[in-house]
């Protein structure tokens, strides 16, 4: 019987899907990812998590119990860090240690250090990974090289302009890449953190609501890393977190780049980095003057007033003539 | 140049010396109050942690006595101390104030980049000088981190309630009023004369510990007076960290040896949590269990509304709160919280721990 890996749809999923469910499949093991945020599943993860812990981290406990009695192992790799010198957030940091020891019943727990604050390989992770499932160094070179080239297919798909969920069903289930949305429609930037933007339950179909209008929507996943980080370094000094370089560099090429007419930033309620690097991009886009909206989300968030001020931010824009008129959200 | 600072406890009383030692001219900002936090929480992101509200509205205050440059500690993530005094610096500037920043990033590899810091704003010192005015700053933090321990001995004992406070007070004028490192030992001969005037009894205490974020837990505007109320309260209590073993830590990278240092901490965290997690989330899991072991009755953990680091923490907490024995109470701070709520939760909280202990 092949074993069972979990992955949980949450936090990373979005970037590092392919890197890990590709890795675990060329060696031959079966991956489950958790099924998408549903109320069940948020609630759950309410439930097992203390409140002063934000809104996505809840969510993956969530995530982690909807896999718990599915799964032979859980995948929760300690995040480090994805690149030098900087880290992610230290609830990553801290995460598989609060599951750990906030959900018992837990099948075993594989959770590796990923850490490249002082390294550029992940080789080292990939060994320390693959020993837990077999003694075979080739078989995992192989499964490291087959995953890294999924991953930078991923990117390739990412960068083109396809959203994470799409960029999947390219790769997993040979869907065809397919056209970009053309038209004359207005371009929005969503900058936020992944696990916010791309969950259509929390963000409450942000993405397909604005398309739907006959938005052409971007995001910071649609730029190329080298563009994002040159913005960055506009920063007075490196900023050593990898999801605040992404959205500020982004948020500063969009603000700049015409073809954007405006910019939404979506936060979690009381995120820790986000109450820095959001106030960085706010005091930006005040000295350029973009159409801006600044969206909280957090448990109790009333899809109702999303929606409303997305249509006051919308009409905005279309006062600005950018909006064909009638459109609605 | 007019240098200035955050607050941050009794901070100021080193850095003050230290800096006016080597010729500066210091502003120190007016002590931390509701108008400092009033201010700073006008102009802050919502969700900053209070640390960075306070500093701004601390560098405000200080800018209305004239201060133009600020003095900052940097840091190196992941939490967000580390990128405060730029933030903080783009809020003052775009609110029109002109200060002049300088961060002591925390050296990467040896205490020569801190030096050479502390040299451009002295201006001309000589490294000799520079080496004395650090150390003379040290050793007043040392000072002080004495006498708060004195005094967190005494309160529960004192027979004439106010007492201790009375003499803490005349004891760290005291030691603010020392001009020359020559100076200290007599200082300290009347420090320690100070607190022995004051009259105990003894009496069966509770002893508390005292973990979570640093910056909550050296600030007494900040965590509400906490080690005075828990005197009252019949209480000895501990802070797991103090200022000098702070200074030595992260300023001289342990170089000063037979302080508690965090390493220490960090080594007792596991199995609880098993990784650092930036600020000082590691240490507030290791402390715990050190205090546990040490056969304390309770822990308090304090942390600012929103502080990563410490609400890890306090996610693994519960559990070895049970495994260990030892009953924990966390408690956030931000500008919201009110003064009567806390004190119910802690007077409950100590209740528990003095019938736990029989000593009601
Ligand atoms: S970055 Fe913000 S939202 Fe993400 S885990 Fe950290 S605090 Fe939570
Ligand atoms: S330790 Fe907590 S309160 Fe202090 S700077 Fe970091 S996040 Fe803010």
């Amino acid at each position: 019987m092949t074993l069972k890996v979990g992955i949980p749809r949450a936090l990373l999923y979005y970037y590092y899907l392919p890197l890990w469910r590709t890795f675990f499949e060329a060696l031959g093991l079966e991956v489950v990812i958790s099924r998408p945020t549903t109320k069940t599943i948020l609630e759950a993860g309410l439930q097992n998590s203390g409140d002063d812990v934000c809104l996505p981290v809840r969510l993956a406990f969530g995530h982690v119990l909807d896999l718990k009695d599915r799964v032979d192992v859980l995948f929760l790799p300690r995040l480090v860090s994805i690149a030098r010198r900087e880290y992610i957030c230290p609830k990553f940091l801290g995460f598989p240690d609060m599951v750990r020891h906030g959900i018992s019943g837990l099948p075993p727990l594989i959770d590796p250090n990923f850490n490249l604050y002082r390294k550029d390989s992940p080789y080292p992770f990939f060994v320390a990974l693959g020993r837990n499932f077999t003694g075979n160094r080739l078989a995992i070179y192989l499964a490291y090289r087959r995953a890294m080239h999924a991953q930078a297919r991923y990117v390739q798909l990412l960068e083109k302009g396809l959203f994470p969920e799409q960029a999947l069903a390219v790769l997993y289930r040979g869907v065809a890449e397919g056209q970009e949305p053309g038209g004359g429609g207005p371009a929005v930037a969503v900058i936020g953190h992944p696990y916010n933007i791309y969950d259509p339950y929390i963000s409450m179909n942000l993405l397909s609501r604005l398309a739907r209008s006959g938005v052409r929507v971007r995001s910071a996943d649609n730029l190329p890393e080298t563009l994002v980080r040159e913005q960055a370094a506009r920063l007075p000094k490196h900023l050593f977190w990898s999801l605040g370089q992404r959205m500020i560099g982004a948020a500063w090429h969009y603000l700049q780049s015409p073809d954007v007419d405006g910019i939404i930033h979506v936060a979690s309620f009381a995120c820790g980095p986000d109450s820095l690097t959001g106030e960085l991009i706010s005091r930006e886009v005040r000295r350029r003057g973009k159409p801006f909206l600044n969206l909280t989300l957090d448990e109790h968030s009333a899809e109702a007033g999303v929606v409303t001020r997305l249509e006051a931010f919308l009409d905005m824009m279309e006062r600005r003539q950018f909006l064909p008129a009638g459109e609605s959200v | 140049m007019k240098v200035t600072f955050p607050h941050m406890g009794h901070m100021w009383i080193c850095l003050a010396a230290m800096l006016e030692y080597l010729g500066v001219e210091v502003v120190v900002p007016p002590p931390t109050s509701k108008r400092t936090l009033t201010l700073g929480a006008r102009h802050a992101p919502e969700f900053a942690c209070l640390p960075l509200k306070l500093n701004l509205g601390n560098f405000m205050e200080a800018s209305e006595l004239g201060a133009d440059t600020i003095l900052m500690a940097g840091g190196c993530g992941p939490c967000r101390f580390g990128y405060y005094a730029q933030v903080e610096y783009a809020i003052l500037e775009d609110l029109g104030y002109k200060y002049r920043l300088v961060v002591m990033e925390p050296p990467q590899r040896h205490v020569g980049e801190l030096l050479s810091k502390i040299k451009y704003i002295t201006g001309h010192s000589s490294w000799w000088e520079v080496v004395r005015g650090i150390r003379f700053g040290y050793q007043k933090a040392r000072m002080v981190d004495e006498l708060e321990r004195r005094a967190h001995y005494l309160r529960p004992r004192e027979i004439h309630r106010g007492s201790t406070d009375k003499a803490f007070k005349r004891a760290l004028r005291e030691i603010i009023a020392v001009k020359h490192p020559r100076d200290l030992p007599q200082a300290g001969e009347r420090v320690r004369r100070i607190m022995a005037g004051v009259a105990i009894r003894p009496r069966p205490v509770l002893r508390v510990g005292i973990v979570g974020e640093i910056f909550t837990l050296l600030e007494p505007f900040a965590n509400y007076d906490l080690e005075r109320r828990l005197g009252y309260l019949g209480v000895q209590a501990d802070r797991s960290i103090y200022l000098s073993e702070w200074i030595n830590d992260h300023l001289f990278l342990g170089l000063v040896r037979g302080l508690r240092s965090r390493k220490e901490a960090c080594r007792a965290a596991p199995p609880y949590l098993n990784h650092f997690v930036g600020g000082h989330g590691q240490e507030t899991v290791g402390s715990t269990v050190m205090y546990a072991r040490q056969g304390y009755d309770g822990v308090i953990q304090l942390l600012p509304f929103t502080c990563m680091p410490e609400i890890v923490a306090h996610s693994v907490l519960p559990g070895l709160s049970t495994g260990l024995g030892i009953p924990t109470l966390t408690i956030t701070v931000d500008e919201q919280s009110g003064e009567a709520g806390l004190m119910t939760r802690l007077e409950a909280f100590i209740d528990l721990l003095a019938r736990k202990k029989g000593v009601v």
